[in-house]
């Protein structure tokens, strides 16, 4: 579960990937796009376009992006930024799609008369290779939301405890998914 | 008629609410009723904007729905955390 | 577009039936978490994806607004919602409940 399990090999190769831009652009740029997208949240929830509210916003975004501009976008992997985001885009209507597929499955397995005998709850365990704590939480939020598979516990180094309601479910873990996890976050 | 179209939805939502009201008063385990609250939580959420639509102040009933998603969130996230802490809950019905 | 927003809507009235119903159907929290986690936030994406159709049917400014709010409460939702349902289940294996298991299984073995 900590990162105390890394070796020290495996901690001076994540130190030599970090990027060679300058962390003083790299502070900048992050600071810019936590502003753009708190600004877009607040002008929506606002909803009025006078000076005193825009002003109120805008001070309120410089204070929130200045603190806390490098957790939403970190400082490591920062040149294939716009491309993960793409394929992000692209990932969503794909996990909508499976979100469907679950919906339908546990809608019908609800209203079977004879549900009890179709179900066989169990708990089952495997390693998955994915290797950023970013993917691990996505893989791990998408598996909630996918058929008959709900997370149940998953360690740093990648190995998930899911709990799933019928053997057919299990199966398909960690499968297709993980392929699209896996070139969601460049690995 | 689309108006009460809005009426009945909000009433059957009310009446699925009082389904998960069931769980939420009778559930074996602490963490059934926690599941229970979590869905009517959700369910009310839905509700909020119906009564928008209703009584046509959708701008305003849609900021009380999005605080409301928010504490149902922290709710739970609270009441797990609490609940985690001590061992071997015990189920009520044994 | 009022047609849309009301099919929408049925349908997302018919995921909440649903998960209300498992919720009191399936024998265990661990099962009961399926239908509350699954099909409660398919049911709200369906409804609030219904009623922001059908604010947006006289198209203005405001309505815009507010029809971009209600699907920010979707995001919120479906980003919290395997968050919720992750937090009970790991209460309850962290209190040592067990899963609950086919008994007619155990019988044949």
């Amino acid at each position: 579960m900590s990162v105390d399990n890394l070796s020290p090999s495996d901690v001076a190769a994540l130190r030599a990937k970090r990027p060679a831009l300058p962390s003083r652009t790299k502070k900048s740029i992050s600071f810019v796009l936590t502003f753009l997208i708190c600004f877009a949240t607040w002008i929506v929830l606002s909803g009025r376009f006078d000076l005193f509210h825009i002003g109120l916003g805008v001070i309120a975004c410089s204070i929130v992006s200045s603190l806390s501009g490098t957790i939403l976008i970190s400082r490591r992997g920062f040149e294939q930024m716009p491309r993960q985001w793409l394929q992000f885009i692209l990932y969503i209507p794909w996990l909508l799609y499976q979100i469907l597929l679950a919906n339908l499955q546990v809608t019908y397995l609800v209203f079977h008369p004879r549900m009890l005998e179709l179900i066989d709850p169990r708990i089952i365990r495997f390693k998955s290779r994915l290797k950023k704590p970013m993917s691990l939480f996505i893989f791990a939020n998408s598996i909630t939301l996918t058929p008959g598979t709900i997370t149940v516990y998953v360690s740093i180094t990648g190995e998930y405890t899911v709990h799933v309601i019928n053997e057919q479910a299990g199966n398909s873990l960690p499968g297709e998914m993980q392929e699209r996890v896996a070139r969601l976050m460049g690995e | 008629m689309m108006d009460s179209f809005f009426l009945y939805a909000g009433i059957y939502l009310c009446l699925i609410m009082l389904l998960s009201l069931y769980r939420a008063v009778f559930g074996p385990t602490v963490l059934d009723r926690m599941i229970g609250v979590n869905a009517i939580g959700s369910k009310t959420t839905a509700l909020l904007i119906l009564i928008g639509i209703i009584y046509q102040r959708v701008d305003m009933f849609v900021d009380i729905a999005l605080a409301y998603a928010c504490l149902n969130f922290i709710a739970v996230l609270a009441a797990s955390r609490y609940f985690q802490k001590i061992k071997g809950l015990y189920d009520e019905s044994h | 577009m009022t047609v849309s927003a009301v099919i929408f809507i049925v349908l997302g009235l018919f995921f909440f039936t649903g998960g209300s119903i498992g919720i009191l159907r399936f024998p265990d929290f661990y099962s009961r978490l399926h239908p509350a986690g699954k099909l409660d936030s398919m049911g709200l994406l369906m409804t609030m994806a219904g009623m922001a159709l059908y604010t947006l049917r006289d198209f203005s400014l405001p309505a815009i607004i507010t029809a971009l709010k209600i699907m920010l409460i979707v995001v919120l939702v479906f980003i919290t919602s395997p968050t919720a349902t992750h937090a009970i289940l790991d209460a309850g294996v962290r209190a040592g409940l067990g899963p609950w298991t086919a008994p007619e299984k155990k019988v044949k073995e």
